[in-house]
């Protein structure tokens, strides 16, 4: 069975590029552009890696990870934040909503990759 | 209490030479238990020891009388670390500071003041990365760059890639590239124009005060009484900032009907300026002879004079600026102006003389005054709006009037114990 990762990216050719990068490494790769009802895509769609994007249209990527983070079973999915604001105190409320990992725009593919490939491994050692 | 110290600074001379005490002691012709009390402040020191010591430790004598505070070497050690493209000679710092102990001093004073201002400007600037506008545009950019470096590096490091992914990838980093220049250039723009009086930022508020600006609050044609929509908006680039400003010309022009400028300018040669004696005199409410004063010709009432009006959500409607007197950008002005103490007590006129605290902590006369801008319906409570009319002052000096004191908006404001502040200050002291 593959892995599947949701990608909740409202800049499409961005998350063009992530599911290309991602299928190739095996990944079947969901995309959603919509924070609105994002909360309800990723419970419908389960998948065991989500990255999300900060700044999306109708709810914040920031107060999705908390709705995510408030349910029981949400708890455990490794949940790495995309957001073009690299500060500290970003970081740190991210961090406090239950972030997995933090990633600043622009990041190398590599990055990426890497951080994909850790969260994983991570999910299932646990 | 300054040459209690003297000990303490022998000490520290000492173990700076790398001397044990013994070997001072026995250079200077005393027992080391004896400069052992000496070092611990536990007896007094003076007269020929200390220039013995002072010449055994090669210091100036001042250096372990007068001492060099500890304060100051520090200070003068983090200007030295500081310095750039310049290597302080750190081994001579107390020597230096010891025979220049006024230039040592000003030195520490200067870094100090540096080191405070580059704190203040990098608050600033983070400051400046919440501003909604500038976040936008930067958002912008940094995803777009996020984008083309993705994608760039898919079609660099990818040796077999489909066709189909390949045309896609080129398009979408064509299509990113010129996403990237359009939004580098706005930003660019609206840099560059942060630092021009009169912009536009692209908001139609600013838009609208930008407009009032060029033509110094003062419309002519409707002083003459001409029509307001005969005033050309068309290099106003966007509908909502000229709808805007057709409705404040609007204001303009009645203001103008019920006060004809000729019968202002006569009534105010009559006596000094009493807004609320102009509302009697010509029958109008107060806010109608602020608005009227603000629009005098620039220079007409002696000296610079702004106006500020806000709704009663405290949102700034319209500024007319007023040199000395901070107006924050996105609302979020000091709860202190007399313009928002008016909304507390409507259709009340109120004088004021305050000092906005800051760099220049000038004062000012305000006139504020709350009217009821509509009354939607029977059993329905009015929805107030607040304008205050800013007059700066030269000279205080001979006048005993109460001063209020307040601020910018808090983020600026030196005022560390305001009761009414409702976030800290960005501002290092000295600011």
């Amino acid at each position: 069975m593959s892995r599947k990762v949701l990608l909740i990216e409202d800049e499409p050719n961005i998350a063009e590029a992530i599911r290309f990068l991602l299928t190739r490494e095996g990944w079947q790769v969901e995309t959603h552009a919509e924070g609105t009802d994002a909360l309800q895509v990723i419970q419908g769609a389960n998948p065991d890696l989500v990255i999300l994007d900060v700044m999306l249209p109708g709810k914040s990527g920031m107060e999705i990870l908390r709705d995510l983070r408030e349910l029981e079973d949400m708890q455990g999915l490794p949940v790495l934040m995309l957001t073009a604001r690299g500060q500290s105190r970003d970081r740190e409320m991210a961090e406090n909503a239950g972030v997995s990992r933090f990633m600043t725009k622009p990041f190398s593919n590599t990055e990426m990759l890497t951080a994909v490939r850790d969260l994983h491994a991570q999910a299932t050692q646990s | 209490m300054r040459d209690t110290l003297t000990g303490s600074r022998i000490r520290e001379r000492r173990q700076i030479a790398g001397l044990r005490q013994a070997e001072l002691a026995r250079q200077v012709g005393i027992s080391a238990s004896y400069l052992n009390l000496i070092e611990h402040n536990r007896r007094r020191i003076g007269g020929k020891l200390v220039v013995d010591i002072a010449a055994a430790l090669m210091v100036e004598p001042s250096v372990l009388t007068q001492g060099i505070e500890a304060t100051l070497i520090s200070a003068l050690r983090e200007a030295a670390a500081d310095a750039v493209g310049q290597e302080a000679e750190l081994d001579g710092l107390e020597e230096f500071a010891g025979r220049f102990p006024g230039w040592a001093g000003v030195l520490a004073q200067m870094h100090r003041r540096v080191v405070s201002l580059e704190r203040t400007v990098e608050t600033l600037s983070d400051r400046l990365t919440h501003d909604p506008h500038l976040a936008a545009s930067m958002h912008e950019v940094l995803s777009t760059a996020a984008a083309i470096r993705s994608t760039a590096a898919i079609l660099a490091d990818t040796h077999e890639i489909e066709p189909e992914w390949r045309d896609r990838f080129h398009s979408n980093l064509h299509q990113d590239a010129e996403r990237l220049a359009e939004s580098s250039k706005s930003l660019v723009t609206y840099l560059d124009e942060s630092d021009s009086a009169g912009d536009h930022r692209g908001v139609p508020l600013e838009d609208v005060e930008a407009f009032f600006g060029t033509h110094g609050h003062h419309f002519p044609h409707i002083e003459q009484g001409g029509d307001e929509a005969e005033i050309d908006l068309s290099e106003m680039e966007s509908t909502a900032a000229r709808s805007l400003t057709r409705d404040f010309l609007g204001i303009y022009a009645a203001d103008a009907r019920a006060m004809p400028m000729e019968k202002l300018q006569a009534a105010l040669a009559d006596g000094p300026l009493d807004p609320l004696q102009l509302a009697s005199q010509f029958s109008v409410d107060v806010a109608t002879v602020l608005r009227r004063l603000a629009a005098l010709p620039d220079g007409y009432l002696g000296r610079p004079t702004g106006l500020v009006v806000c709704d009663a959500s405290g949102s700034i409607l319209f500024s007319k600026p007023v040199p000395g007197f901070a107006m924050p950008r996105f609302g979020e002005a000091c709860p202190l102006w007399p313009l928002f103490q008016a909304l507390n007590r409507p259709l009340v006129p109120i004088r004021q003389r305050v000092v906005q605290l800051g760099r220049t902590a000038a004062v000012f006369d305000c006139y504020s005054y709350a009217w009821p801008q509509t009354i939607s319906g029977y059993d329905q409570g009015p929805v107030y709006r607040s304008v205050m009319l800013v007059q700066s002052i030269e000279d205080v000096a001979q006048d005993q009037q109460a001063v209020a004191r307040v601020g910018p908006s808090c983020r600026v404001c030196p005022h560390s114990d305001c009761t009414s502040r409702r976030e800290p200050s960005i501002l290092s002291e000295g600011f």
